[in-house]
């Protein structure tokens, strides 16, 4: 089991033509995703990597049968490209796109009210169910099939955190980038309870970052609800107020979202914090250790 | 993006916002023709890329023609440091010579975007003409809010009941409706990411409008607003930070000798934060984002250099959409160029590894490879 996506998830690119989309495809068809086709509005009836390409999501959809999107439109046309997938009624879309602008992203989500899509991203690394299914811009290999949840804000610091999972031998059950921006699909707090839900998932690693005060909510939250350990990291603790790090929505305002504030909430709601992205893995190994889960997490022979 | 008080005011009155008559001055001959068609009375406002202004010195009224010239002589080349432009100041270079305004109360009105709904939220308190953290701190049931649909933008009626909690008199309640629906228009049309207008004031004739204003840009709109990309004042910014942007470099100076580069932002971050606590500093943040080319990573590498306060370099690449072999051919390009001498500590993970280390491996030059996070950390602090 996983969430989000799975071997039977098929999957359209959207800016398929363009090259990070076609980059990108070309990885998923390696790695086994079920891509089934894709989207460039004016190369409907071509194809790309064997891959039949379509003008609009529409066609695509009811001549594929696909139930996932990932986008790699440029940032100008991305918002129209989410609306258009939300509209063909996918079940999913993965946003990968990085620097479209707030106000679009908050007419995105004003348009998603009602709709039955989940929006991940925009500005996000994707999702991946090691073995099965990747949809993003990850690299595969790093990644390995197992028991462990990782949910993220930060694309690389992702992939830092399965790798080191990796290297101790502790394999993923699905691996979800929700991405940098201040207005977003899905929070962490969608998939904590996804994973929570989740009958393969034996615990989870939650990585922020400062600004906002989403790493705080889901704390609660976790502290509420959430029956299985999770470890956590937030990354920013010498960011300088006012500055935007990057990320549109790194940004500390007002004392606000500051990662000593986030680290103390996370702390007092049971979350193990990580005191440096080195020992994210070393942080979640102890703590299944210490709560008997080691065997159920160990799925092969750790490399370091 | 930020621009200057007088340039805010310009924007926001094509849309129909109420300001005070004014004009920019470079030059004490500019401040006097500007206050002799006010009439001689005017206030003289320093024009900086920080709030904190008036504390520090740098708004002042004048009564006449002489008084102008005198406050102008003394605000332009002076440093001003308030709490916004940290310990070093910054130059005043031009001057807002405006007409004076008769007072009768000091408000505060605000666009900016609550990240928990996703929507644009309107923000009215009477406790104007002071920090609003202060206010959200100390008394949070003084600020009253009204969260915008997008779908259908600010209501007038919901303009009416902030202008009513605001006890504003009724003469001015209709103004104060016309003056928040202009706001959110411009907001809106100008992708602001903060609209502040602190204080709004009412006048002795019932007539609301912004003493002061300040307007932030959404970087990643810039794209469709030239008219707003045209108001940069470069010298408001470190020289690093926009030869960065030329190359939509994500660069950030800092006070150490570490200079760092990383893919991505949470990476970055984190890399700074592991310096850190390893007992180094780092001197910049470098985000060299996704779509790197090699040209972007040369550019990347001087600008790191140019900081001569840099005794070493750590590239931290875990690639994702960024591909390494990229990364690595970047740093050999740019050290050669260069005749780099600094240690260089490189770490890469991620999409074509193997390729980017057999590159960086015959290239010959003398540089430690890492094999984590920590490990180059650890590295680079032993090395400057």
């Amino acid at each position: 089991m996983s969430i989000l996506v799975n071997k039977d998830t098929k999957v359209i690119t959207q800016g398929i033509t363009g090259a990070t989309g076609l980059f990108h495809t070309k990885q998923a068809l390696e790695y086994g995703t079920q891509m089934v086709g894709g989207v460039t509005p004016g190369k409907g009836g071509t194809t790309v990597e064997g891959l039949p390409v379509f003008n609009t999501v529409a066609e695509a959809v009811a001549a594929t049968g696909a139930n996932a999107s990932v986008i790699y439109v440029p940032p100008a046309f991305a918002a129209d490209s989410i609306m258009e997938a939300v509209d063909a009624e996918l079940d999913l879309v993965i946003c990968i796109t990085e620097g479209i602008p707030v106000l679009d992203m908050v007419k995105v989500k004003r348009y998603l009210e009602g709709r039955h899509t989940r929006l991940i991203g925009p500005n996000c690394p994707g999702v991946i169910t090691p073995g099965e299914c990747k949809i993003g811009i990850m690299p595969g290999y790093i990644h390995k099939p197992g028991k462990v949840g990782v949910i993220s804000r930060s694309g690389t610091l992702t992939y830092e955190a399965a790798y080191q999972l990796s290297s101790r031998g502790i394999g993923q059950s699905t691996v979800v980038g929700i991405g940098g921006d201040p207005v977003k699909g899905t929070e962490f707090i969608d998939v904590l309870k996804m994973f929570n839900e989740d009958p393969d998932t034996e615990a989870l690693i939650m990585i922020g970052e400062i600004g906002g005060t989403a790493e705080e909510e889901a704390a609660e939250w976790v502290k509420e609800n959430m029956t299985k350990p999770v470890v956590g990291f937030i990354a920013g603790v010498t960011a300088p107020p006012g500055r935007r790090m990057g990320h549109a929505g790194a940004i500390v305002s007002g004392g606000a979202g500051t990662a000593e504030s986030k680290i103390k909430k996370m702390q007092e709601c049971g979350i193990r914090v990580a005191p440096t992205p080195s020992e994210m893995g070393a942080t979640l190994y102890a703590v299944i250790e210490e709560r008997g889960l080691l065997d159920k997490c160990k799925t092969h022979e750790a490399t370091i | 993006m930020n621009i200057h008080e007088y340039q805010a005011k310009a924007v926001l009155a094509q849309f129909g916002v109420q300001v005070p008559q004014g004009k920019v001055a470079f030059s004490v001959e500019e401040a006097v023709a500007a206050a002799k068609e006010l009439g001689g009375k005017a206030v003289v406002k320093a024009q900086i890329h920080a709030g904190g202004r008036g504390k520090a010195g740098g708004v002042k009224l004048a009564k006449s023609i002489e008084e102008v010239e005198q406050h102008a002589r003394e605000l332009l080349g002076k440093t001003l440091v308030t709490h916004q432009t940290g310990p070093e100041g910054k130059v005043v270079k031009r001057l807002l010579i405006e007409q004076l305004t008769d007072i009768k109360k000091e408000y505060y009105i605000g666009l900016v975007l609550d990240r928990a709904q996703g929507r644009i939220v309107m923000m009215a308190s009477q406790e104007g003409g002071v920090e609003i953290e202060e206010v959200a701190a100390a008394h949070p049931e003084k600020i009253f809010r009204e969260t915008i649909d997008p779908a259908v933008g600010l209501n007038p009626f919901q303009a009416r009941k902030l202008a009513f909690k605001l006890e504003l008199p009724k003469e001015a309640i209709n103004k104060a409706v016309k003056f928040m629906t202009a706001l959110y228009e411009a907001f809106v049309a100008k992708d602001c990411s903060i609209a502040e207008i602190n204080p709004l004031v009412l006048t002795g004739d019932n007539d609301v409008l912004a003493l002061d204003a300040k307007l932030n840009f959404d970087d990643n709109a810039l794209f469709r607003h030239k008219d707003i990309v045209d108001l940069r004042d470069t010298d408001e910014e470190d020289p690093k930070e926009i030869e960065a942007s030329k190359y939509d470099l994500s660069y950030i100076a800092l006070d150490g000798n570490i200079g760092c580069m990383v893919n991505g932002a949470g990476l970055a971050m984190a890399t700074m934060d592991t310096i850190k606590y390893y007992g180094g500093e780092p001197a910049n943040f470098l985000d060299v984002g996704g779509g790197a080319s090699e040209e972007k990573v040369t550019a990347a590498f001087k600008i790191i250099l140019s900081d001569d306060n840099v005794k070493g370099i750590l590239v931290n690449i875990f690639g994702g959409i960024m591909k390494c072999d990229v990364i690595a051919n970047g740093v050999v390009n740019a050290a050669r160029q260069l005749g780099l001498t600094k240690p260089l500590v490189v770490r890469l993970e991620g999409t074509n590894v193997q390729q980017g280390k057999d590159i960086l491996n015959q290239s010959g030059l003398n540089l430690v490879a890492a094999d984590s996070l920590a490990d180059a950390a650890q590295k680079i602090v032993g090395l400057v």
